[in-house]
């Protein structure tokens, strides 16, 4: 009469990708113990990249795969997005070695527990010290999202939720400038994101007592068998949303991605805003499809009250800003909008939408925190008041091109990757029977290329200031980041169609 | 009306033969096209360094293309009839969804005349040019606009379809401007170039309306398909799309109501005149209409609006003519008047599409050589046009004087000269069709009598009323011998295609055709027409023989006023066209200015001061931020309540 606890039999090949950047963090961490301070930086760049790269290369093997091991699914969806994840990753992790664009260093803090202002924070600025610390965080946030986009139960999904962030939360108080405001965005976004994770937990729990099941598809069935009993699952339904569209920054969850945007060192802000949103948007769709894919019509509309909002929101209040970085934060919010219209459109042809668009979002996001770093004031700091940045377009006219590039493509002008993101995004709500929503995207579009139209005029039609900022020369780390990113972003746009091809072999996610 | 439905509706399109793939030299039909292209592309983008020797490169890749369109001929003479069509698919071109088009080249018997006129004239006045361009510093550009022109030409009447067609036509519109504007600082050239392009736009709205009406009825815009399913079509799409092609063929030969450029169109280097008149361009729209004879044997309307815009043009350009003393604007009326010969005639169908291009042809010969005749004169009058400054130039120059009376008596039809043939060709058809057109064709014969003569007398004739210093001279021999080429062929081109080419046989395959007893014996009607020229001839003689006034006489009839005027259709133009649009343009300029930019600007205001007070919600408490958050999960919980989440 023993119970016999039968181990769950487990595809580690189809895990490996997650292993690998898992076991590489912890080394990361006992580098950062056990290793001296000259040795390090070598060493976890080294890790770092040889992670990424091999989880990468082993994804793209198992491209095939279509399993549900252990409470995760590996299937196209899960695939496609965590092999963005890595791509964006190492492309913001070029941005985050790069060391010459600083005088002072990195982008971080030498020591991030000494006190802003302080001595010993003078004395090790003088010494050149710098942390290397945030390689193996930045490991642990990677392996968070990868897990994010697999869950296939609220639990695994929830613990991959705080894998994510808390490291995230730390990331963004490292910064070498303006410590105060890095370490205030810091806290802000702990205390929301402990808030929002209450919100996901509590959710996760009433779901669990409608339906007697953690995962997905247990949901799914439940709902199935059961209609018509509504109080825990629309309570818990609207907890889990919650918590996931603060995670894209949905209105009205959004408030913490201005500050936090702003606060954060510009590498940590790209990688957060590409890679954290293709997780957080491969975590929702996978709940919305899989657990409520059933009962679309009746969760809709209030994701139409979200998207409207945070279209409409998004686009207008970033008219206003006059810092690059808030005006970028904002603009992130407007693309969750966009984004979000892909998902309510609920059919193959939107989850394919949602992947292209999140590729060609991350990497035109990317490249413009990469050369948001490179301008920089007189003290050595980023020049992030967007009046810093009138006629920048002749002193430095790659550099402006480069950004009028991505601008363009977040305005969703023809031949960059955002008008085809933003083509298939709306193409699929309108086969999905959105069309309201997608009249009101266009609308927020036209307003939003305003905004960001008028850094390119800025750029190359505005007499420039007194204290014209300098334009930093980067080492190839940046260099070749800002490249990869700027290539993408003209091949997603004249060339689409392999990468549309590929997202459509993986828009069906397995239950 | 013209003539009975019945008739002209009856079975005689021609049978559409199946194109033979080109082989042997045909497969080289491509050539004829590339060779004056690759001329135009090197001399317009080498520079300076083709300067010396551009005009070299120019003249050989007409007269190569021309060569070859003679071996093409001599190889199609020798094929049976109903084997004298080809075809050629270079490429795909065009391919979404249903719309399919090749870039694909058809050399038939109309193609294939056309392609001898264009290349052999037209290699004619590129030597010619040689020496009229001599002095000029852009010789270089100028040969390349004509290769240019010569292309687009040839394309034009190559192309298996309409879209490729569409493709020349606008070539031949491009390079027309081009080389109207040749001067470009003389505002007056610079004017007219713009009014020939503006005033061709309207007839090439006209072909392209056409070609989609076509892709619309037919699926296709082939010729092949397109002629094979006409009769499929409606009575009402095909007098739609027969109008339309009238309205296309109009802009492009010049006729009522859109004549008006060709005038002003006087403005390029005689040479462009020439090929302008002769070999390329207006020749272009009496193309179009024969080569869619199928669609004109099907709807009656169509054909016989044809016929009028023709015999309007006829006569009007023949009174322009005749009031002109500018030479070229003199001969310029006479192509106008000599195109409506040829449109009255492509208007009556089967009884008239051979004679429409017999006379085309010959027009080509004749005309450039009185253009070039006349360039000649004008080279040697230091550019002077006015014909009261001319004179008692027979002596100075022999040469130009007896090719001009050889283009002279070719076009007021004297026998044997060729006009003759293939005028009075189009005059006994439009007899056989209608009586009215039939009548004004002998009248035009007429008037063309008196205005040609007039020209002839004031040049050749009479006293020397030069100016001081005009040293009158005989022209360089580059210029001559084309002179002297063409001279001949205005002697002997209407006989011999005429009794020894068969003309009429040679087009029958492509055009069909048939003829139609008359009421009156075709020899009376013959001596009736050269009776009404002579007397045209013996008016003109009698009031411009003795002598011409060096200033144009001030009291004259009312009918002569209009035509110095061209009958004022500059001025009907602007009242009926340029005014309108003019207000049009500024009531939209205002309506743009005003409510538009007025609505755009107040939605930004909205969006601004929207923008303004929403960004205060951002207020950087946490607290409040946590607040929002709260009120967001009820508002997502209320709506989810109030859907009713099952």
């Amino acid at each position: 009469m023993t119970d016999v606890l039968t181990a769950p039999s487990i595809d580690y090949l189809a895990l490996l990708p997650m292993i690998i950047v898992g076991v590489a963090a912890v080394v990361g961490v006992i580098v950062e113990a056990f290793i001296p301070r000259r040795a390090r930086r070598g060493l976890q760049l080294t890790i770092v990249f040889a992670a990424l790269v091999a989880s990468l290369i082993i994804l793209v093997s198992n491209a095939g795969i279509r399993v549900i091991t252990g409470g995760l699914a590996i299937d196209g969806p899960s695939i496609f997005l965590q092999g963005l994840i890595l791509v964006v990753s190492i492309v913001a992790a070029m941005l985050i070695a790069e060391r010459s664009v600083d005088p002072a260093g990195d982008a971080f803090a030498p020591r991030v527990s000494s006190l802003p202002g302080s001595d010993e924070e003078r004395e090790l600025t003088r010494r050149g010290f710098a942390q290397t610390e945030v390689w193996p965080l930045m490991l642990f946030a990677v392996l968070g999202m990868m897990i994010f986009t697999a869950a296939n139960d609220l639990l695994i999904m929830f613990i991959a939720l705080e894998i994510m962030s808390l490291p995230l939360y730390l990331m963004v108080g490292m910064s070498r400038r303006r410590r105060l405001l890095s370490q205030e965005a810091a806290l802000k976004y702990f205390v929301l994101g402990a808030f929002s994770s209450a919100f996901f937990i509590f959710g996760a729990a009433l779901l669990y007592g409608y339906s007697a099941s953690i995962t997905l598809p247990g949901i799914a069935e439940a709902l199935a068998a059961k209609p018509g009993e509504s109080g825990l699952v629309i309570a818990g339904f609207a907890l889990v949303v919650v918590g996931l569209l603060f995670k894209i920054g949905a209105v009205p969850f959004h408030q913490w991605v201005p500050d936090v945007y702003q606060g954060s060192p510009s590498p940590i802000t790209g990688f957060m805003a590409a890679a954290v949103k293709v997780a957080a948007f491969g975590a929702l769709l996978r709940f919305l499809y899989v657990a409520f894919g059933g009962t679309r019509w009746d969760w809709a509309p209030a994701l139409w009250v979200v998207a409207i909002a945070t279209m409409l929101l998004g686009s207008i209040v970033a008219l206003t800003q006059t810092d690059i970085k808030r005006m970028l934060a904002y603009s992130s919010i407007a693309q969750a909008g966009f984004i979000l219209v892909g998902v309510i459109a609920t059919n193959p042809e939107g989850v394919a939408a949602v992947m292209f668009y999140l590729a060609a979002y991350g990497f035109a996001t990317l490249g413009a925190f990469g050369v948001i770093s490179l301008v920089r004031e007189q003290s050595g700091g980023e020049a992030t008041h967007l009046s810093k940045w009138a006629g920048l377009g002749r002193r430095s006219p790659l550099l402006a091109a480069i950004l009028s590039l991505f601008m363009l493509s977040f305005a969703g002008i023809p031949l960059t990757s955002g008008f085809i993101g933003k083509f298939t995004v709306f193409e699929a709500a309108i086969i999905g029977d959105a069309t309201p929503l997608v009249i009101v995207g266009v609308v927020a579009s036209i307003i939003a290329a305003f905004f960001y139209i008028r850094v390119i005029v800025l750029m190359y039609f505005t007499e420039p200031g007194e204290d014209a900022p300098t334009v930093a020369v980067p080492s190839a780390f940046t260099t070749l980041a800002i490249s990869v990113a700027a290539a993408v972003t003209v091949a997603l746009g004249v060339l689409p169609q392999p990468v549309l091809d590929l997202v459509e072999r993986a828009d069906v996610f397995l239950r | 009306m013209i003539g009975n439905g019945a008739v002209i509706a009856a079975d005689v399109a021609p049978v559409l033969e199946p194109l033979t793939a080109a082989t042997g030299i045909f497969a080289w039909i491509w050539l004829l096209i590339a060779l004056p292209l690759v001329g135009a592309i090197v001399l317009l983008t080498t520079g300076r360094w083709t300067n010396r020797f551009g005009h070299f490169i120019g003249v050989a890749t007409v007269v190569i293309a021309a060569i070859l369109a003679i071996a093409m001929l001599i190889e199609m003479m020798g094929r049976p009839a109903d084997a004298r069509a080809f075809e050629q698919t270079l490429y795909s071109w065009v391919f979404a969804g249903q719309f399919q088009v090749d870039v694909a080249f058809q050399l038939d018997q109309l193609s294939m005349v056309f392609v001898l006129l264009i290349t052999i004239v037209g290699s004619l006045i590129h030597i010619y040019s040689i020496g009229y361009m001599a002095h000029d510093p852009d010789r270089r550009r100028f040969f390349g606009f004509l290769n240019l022109f010569v292309a687009a030409m040839l394309l034009l009447v190559l192309a298996d379809n309409y879209l490729l067609l569409y493709v020349g036509w606008e070539g031949v519109g491009l390079a027309s401007f081009l080389l109207i504007g040749f001067w470009q600082y003389k505002p007056s050239a610079s004017a007219a170039a713009k009014k020939a392009f503006v005033i061709n736009r309207v007839g090439d709205v006209g072909l392209s309306l056409a070609i989609m009406l076509m892709f619309v009825t037919f699926g296709s815009v082939t010729f092949e398909s397109v002629f094979s399913s006409a009769g499929e079509a409606s009575d009402s799409t095909l007098t739609w799309i027969g109008l339309l092609l009238l309205l296309a063929a109009a802009g492009k030969s010049a006729q009522f109501p859109l004549q008006a450029w060709l005038l002003d169109a006087m403005e390029g280097p005689t040479p462009v005149s020439a090929l302008i008149h002769a070999a390329t361009m207006v020749t272009a729209g009496v193309y179009l209409i024969v080569r869619s004879n199928a669609i004109y044997d099907r709807t009656v309307f169509a054909a016989t609006a044809v016929v009028v815009i023709g015999v309007i043009t006829m006569i009007i350009g023949a009174i322009i003519g005749s009031a002109k003393d500018d030479i070229k604007k003199a001969l310029a009326g006479s192509t106008m008047s000599q195109i409506g010969y040829m449109v009255l005639a492509a208007g009556l169908g089967p009884v008239g599409y051979v004679f429409a291009i017999f006379h085309l042809l010959t027009h080509g010969v004749f005309k450039a050589n009185l253009f070039l005749s006349a360039g000649s004169v004008m080279h040697g009058m230091n550019n002077g046009v006015d014909m009261r400054r001319f004179g008692a130039l027979r002596a100075v120059m022999m040469i130009t004087f007896g090719a001009f009376m050889f283009g002279y008596l070719a076009i007021i039809g004297i026998p044997p000269f060729s006009g003759f043939y293939s005028k009075d060709k189009i005059i006994l058809a439009a007899f056989e069709v209608n009586l009215i057109a039939g009548i004004a064709a002998v009248i035009a014969a007429g008037i063309t009598g008196f205005y040609m003569t007039r020209m002839f007398t004031m040049t050749f004739l009479g006293k020397a009323r030069w100016d001081d210093d005009a040293h009158p001279h005989e022209s360089p021999a580059v210029m001559t011998i084309p002179l002297i080429v063409l001279a001949i062929g205005s002697l002997g081109l209407g006989a011999s295609l005429y009794y020894w080419g068969d003309i009429v046989e040679w087009l029958a395959p492509v055009t069909g055709y048939e003829s139609r007893p008359i009421a009156i014996s075709t020899t009376l009607l013959e001596l009736i027409t050269l009776a009404t020229v002579l007397i045209g001839v013996a008016i003109a003689v009698l009031m411009y023989g003795r002598s011409v006034p060096i200033q144009p006489p001030q009291k004259v009839s009312v009918l002569t006023t209009a035509a110095r005027n061209n009958l004022y259709d500059d001025a009907t133009n602007d009242i009926v066209a340029v005014r309108p649009t003019w207000y049009a343009a500024r009531f939209l300029v205002w309506f743009d200015n005003r409510i538009v930019d007025g609505a755009v600007n107040a939605s930004a205001a909205f969006v601004g001061g929207a923008s303004g007070r929403l960004r205060r919600l951002q207020n950087g408490f946490t607290r409040s931020y946590a607040l929002v958050m709260v009120i967001g999960v009820i508002v997502v919980f209320g709506v989810l309540a109030l859907v009713g989440l099952s």
